[in-house]
């Protein structure tokens, strides 16, 4: 509650009674995300007993247990030893990265939203495709839907709630924006952040042998095209999108 | 071509079904699978084999099948009416079809997923480690008329008996462990919300079952934006107009919606078959209860196989005798 004293992290919840999330922070920040990616590749590693899924959010490492297997009672104080090892908001990125280039059409019909967004934010229109599509943002975490990213951080400028009704539907490829953080949705959805980009990018795949393409620590630039030179997904599932390793 | 189960017809709702997928949350697709997981573990007794193998789902509403083989059958979970070439069919119940006889699944009558299971299971590809279908992932789709879904091997095996009626199909208490926003929630809405008797709303799908609130709704202090954070099955979330959510098998991987408290698993199948209109309350629960539930949970799960009793088929009910293998299926019958 709000008089309580101010909670520290990194802090161990118990998630439905066969799941344990250790979070590193109660806002996004890029030292709390790069922390909960290293310590989940960390629990991977040590391989305990009794672990049957691990996962990342923002700022959280999440596992899945057998609740009658060795438990929260076990596990627990495993991960505590685990956490005193090091400064995991210290940690480096996940390696193997990659950089994508992603064509995307600002505003139109294609995305119904941008001058309301650049609104919200205080700029015009043009300011608002300039500074989104400067921006080179990380994928923070993978969720929601699959192969998913939310990206960030935006321009402070961009700190613009969530809408308070929802758009009844985005489309496949839609990049919306909210609160410093962008996503790109690989599934028609509604949502409540707002809808000002379009990109011909296929995030699942599952006949492929990479069904999800992102990951998170890979970094986007979402570049401007025209509406008529934005690929057909259906044809090109990078929707003109090119990728290359970060060194 | 393989022994196939021919589809002639089948609800807007009918999908091939399992126990869903592991390790695939952090990648963003839910574990998906059977609503009803009980349900699995019933068929999976009367047909006395793996409780991994995929099975028809129907909501609500069945659809007409026709084996190419003889084939063992199972009906379980919601209740719907079920004939064989016309004749009556008991649900929960285990039976052999013959090939080329048509099973008519019609409307459920109490509950709300009915569910098909077929000897060696229904033999579709894996995909990313199960058969499931997951639509709100654009995995899979509904079966549709025309579709010949491929049978797997059967091993063979009695049929002809029946479970006893579980009592999960009218709504009813479930019990929840806290969240991990349940502490942003003030007292007073914790006491009200374990003292609330929910109405499900019609609007419930394999994403999620909405309750009706009568009164006042329930919301966090101060409107305070939670971060985005994972979601596990079972969580019950609320949305702005302050009625809970319970989130199931397709839900999103994370969300930014508070969540009063979290379903135990073992209580899922009794949300997820409540009928619209159902009564549904939630009475917090410690850990230890939880554990305590699961593990009697497991226990009556393990002891289905002995819970089987002879199923007393009334000839008038069969409306040709002679087609029937009479003595029970020790093969799937195409050794005669």
């Amino acid at each position: 509650m709000t008089d309580s004293p101010a909670q520290t992290f990194p802090r161990i919840r118990s998630a439905g009674m066969d799941g344990l999330l250790v979070s590193f922070g109660d806002r996004l920040s890029e030292p709390a995300n790069r922390a909960a990616l290293a310590f989940r590749a960390a629990i991977d590693r040590a391989g305990w007993e009794g672990v049957e899924e691990t996962s990342t959010s923002l700022v959280s490492t999440y596992l899945r247990f057998d609740p009658l297997g060795p438990g929260a009672g076990t596990l627990r104080p495993q991960l505590e030893t685990l956490l005193g090892d090091r400064d995991w908001s210290a940690a480096d990125l996940p390696e193997g990265r990659r950089f994508f280039r992603i064509p995307t059409v600002y505003g139109t019909d294609r995305a119904p939203q941008l001058a309301e967004a650049a609104d919200v934010a205080g700029l015009t229109v043009e300011q608002a495709i300039e500074s989104l599509s400067a921006a080179r943002v990380r994928v923070t975490t993978i969720g929601f839907a699959p192969g998913q990213p939310y990206l960030g951080e935006l321009p402070e400028v961009w700190d613009i709630p969530r809408q308070s009704a929802l758009t009844p539907t985005v489309p496949m490829g839609a990049l919306v924006v909210a609160i410093r953080q962008l996503v790109l949705f690989s599934v028609t959805t509604p949502t409540g952040w707002r809808h000002v980009g379009q990109t011909a990018f296929r995030l699942f795949r599952p006949e492929s042998e990479t069904p999800f393409v992102l990951r998170p620590g890979d970094e986007a630039q979402f570049v401007p095209v025209a509406p008529e030179q934005l690929a057909n997904m259906d044809e090109d599932p990078d929707g003109g999108a090119t990728s290359e390793v970060i060194r | 071509m393989s022994d196939a189960l021919i589809i002639h017809s089948a609800g807007p709702g009918v999908t091939v079904q399992d126990r869903g997928r592991s390790g695939t949350l952090a990648f963003g697709l839910s574990r998906g699978g059977a609503m009803d997981r009980l349900a699995l573990a019933e068929g999976a007794a009367l047909l006395n084999q793996p409780g991994d193998l995929a099975v028809l789902e129907m909501a609500g509403m069945g659809g007409r099948f026709e084996p190419t083989r003889d084939l063992r059958i199972a009906l379980t979970g919601a209740k719907m009416r079920a004939t064989l070439d016309g004749a009556k069919l008991a649900w929960g119940a285990s039976h052999m079809i013959p090939q080329g006889a048509v099973l008519d699944i019609g409307p459920v009558t109490s509950g709300a997923y009915g569910y098909l299971h077929v000897g060696g299971g229904i033999d579709v590809p894996q995909v990313l480690g199960a058969r499931s279908a997951h639509l709100a992932a654009g995995l899979g789709k509904p079966v549709a008329a025309g579709d010949r879904l491929p049978l797997g091997e059967d091993g063979g095996g009695e049929t002809g008996s029946f479970l006893p009626r579980s009592e999960r199909f009218e709504g009813g208490t479930v019990r929840v462990v806290p969240s991990l926003q349940t502490d942003l929630f003030p007292q007073e809405q914790l006491e009200r919300f374990a003292q609330t008797r929910f109405r499900r709303d019609t609007r419930a799908n394999r994403m999620g079952v909405r309750l009706d609130v009568a009164g006042e709704g329930f919301s966090v202090t101060g409107g305070l934006s939670v971060v985005s954070e994972l979601i596990v099955p079972g969580d019950i979330q609320v949305t702005g107009d302050g009625a809970p959510f319970v989130l199931m098998a397709e839900s999103q991987t994370t969300g930014g919606y508070p969540r009063i408290g979290t379903v135990l698993p073992c209580d899922l199948s009794r949300v997820a078959q409540a009928p619209a209109g159902a009564v549904l309350e939630f009475r917090f629960v410690t850990m230890d209860e939880a554990l305590e539930a699961e593990r009697r949970y497991r226990a009556e799960i393990k002891a289905l196989g002995g819970q089987l009793k002879p199923l007393v088929r009334d000839p008038h009910d069969i409306r040709d005798l002679l087609a029937y293998q009479l003595i029970s299926g020790v093969t799937a019958g195409r050794d005669i």
